[in-house]
């Protein structure tokens, strides 16, 4: 995904755009992060972009269903005692 | 929850074989909603989903004293989820969403953002993205805007869609969900940058629109 090592061009918008998601996992290599870093310093738009993604993530983040309903949960929770019953029975005194 | 510390792996599997039921009741609730979200790519409803996400969890009761801590117990969660969803899914004799990395994510075709938005000289923004920061708060985290990104999702490919799932809802690592999918880093890295591309678009083009 990165553009190739020892090319020491500034990187173009378009360019930039494809690396965005290396850059946000920390996988751009050192060269290349800087190009990116560089753009970003130099650039009014993409810093927009990249805002928008974060905000992107941001909002994949918090699409949540309802918790679990209180009655699946404790039966779980029987099933969860139950288990530990049967693996380990107790002795007198434990 | 106050008072709750957050315990390592290996704290929480020794809670709960020793039959810990807050530590279990806490695993629940921490996963449950997205294991349900995962779930849903492979079954036809919600109520089918909460049964194959129930049965995880119970596999996981019995499984808990057999793990052996070789991956990290999201990961093991997330695998045992996938089986238990693939085999309701079969079963529902649905289409099943392959998490092999598929010819149309091979193709070097799609980009994050489409040619005609950049123009000569230097390949620049011809069109810049505009300032979501701007937009009020309560427009950003409108019930509607969840809606344009659910159905977004939808329109991701399979492949696609579950890694974005599983790192920008469930949370797992890059490594994890690797593991869990049995794909490369550098596949997953692909999969994610298009899917996220995707669901910036739509909200691109639902902002812009309303």
């Amino acid at each position: 995904m990165s553009t190739s090592v020892g090319n020491v061009e500034p990187l173009s918008c378009k360019e930039l755009v494809e690396l965005v998601t290396d850059y946000l996992d920390g996988a751009l290599p050192a060269a290349d992060r800087l190009r990116f870093e560089e753009h970003l310093a130099d650039c009014d738009d993409c810093p927009r972009y990249l805002r928008q993604i974060e905000l992107t993530v941001l909002l994949t983040g918090s699409l949540t269903e309802q918790s679990i309903p209180v009655d699946a949960k404790d039966r779980l929770l029987d099933v969860f005692r139950r288990w530990h019953e049967d693996e380990h029975p107790r002795s007198p005194g434990s | 929850m106050s008072g709750e510390k957050h315990l390592s792996d290996e704290e929480l599997v020794k809670a709960l074989r020793s039959g810990d039921e807050d530590a279990f009741g806490h695993l629940v609730e921490a996963h449950h909603a997205s294991l349900v979200r995962f779930a849903r790519l492979y079954v036809s409803s919600v109520e089918v989903a909460e049964e194959a996400v129930q049965e995880t969890w119970v596999a996981v009761v019995r499984g808990i004293d057999r793990f052996e801590g070789r991956s990290a117990l999201k990961t093991w969660l997330y695998g045992i989820l996938i089986n238990c969803a693939r085999k309701r899914g079969r079963e529902e004799s649905r289409t099943l969403p392959f998490s092999t990395f598929d010819d149309a994510d091979a193709s070097d075709e799609e980009r994050a953002v489409g040619p005609d938005r950049f123009q000569k000289p230097g390949d620049r923004w011809s069109v810049p993205p505009s300032r979501w920061d701007e937009l009020p708060e309560s427009r950003l985290l409108a019930r509607e805007t969840g809606q344009v990104v659910e159905a977004a999702l939808k329109s991701l490919s399979p492949s696609q869609r579950e890694v974005v799932v599983l790192r920008d809802l469930a949370g797992l690592t890059s490594a994890e969900v690797c593991a869990t999918l049995g794909i490369t880093e550098v596949n997953q890295r692909v999969l994610l940058h298009r899917g996220r591309a995707r669901l910036r678009a739509a909200l691109e083009r639902y902002f812009d629109e309303h």
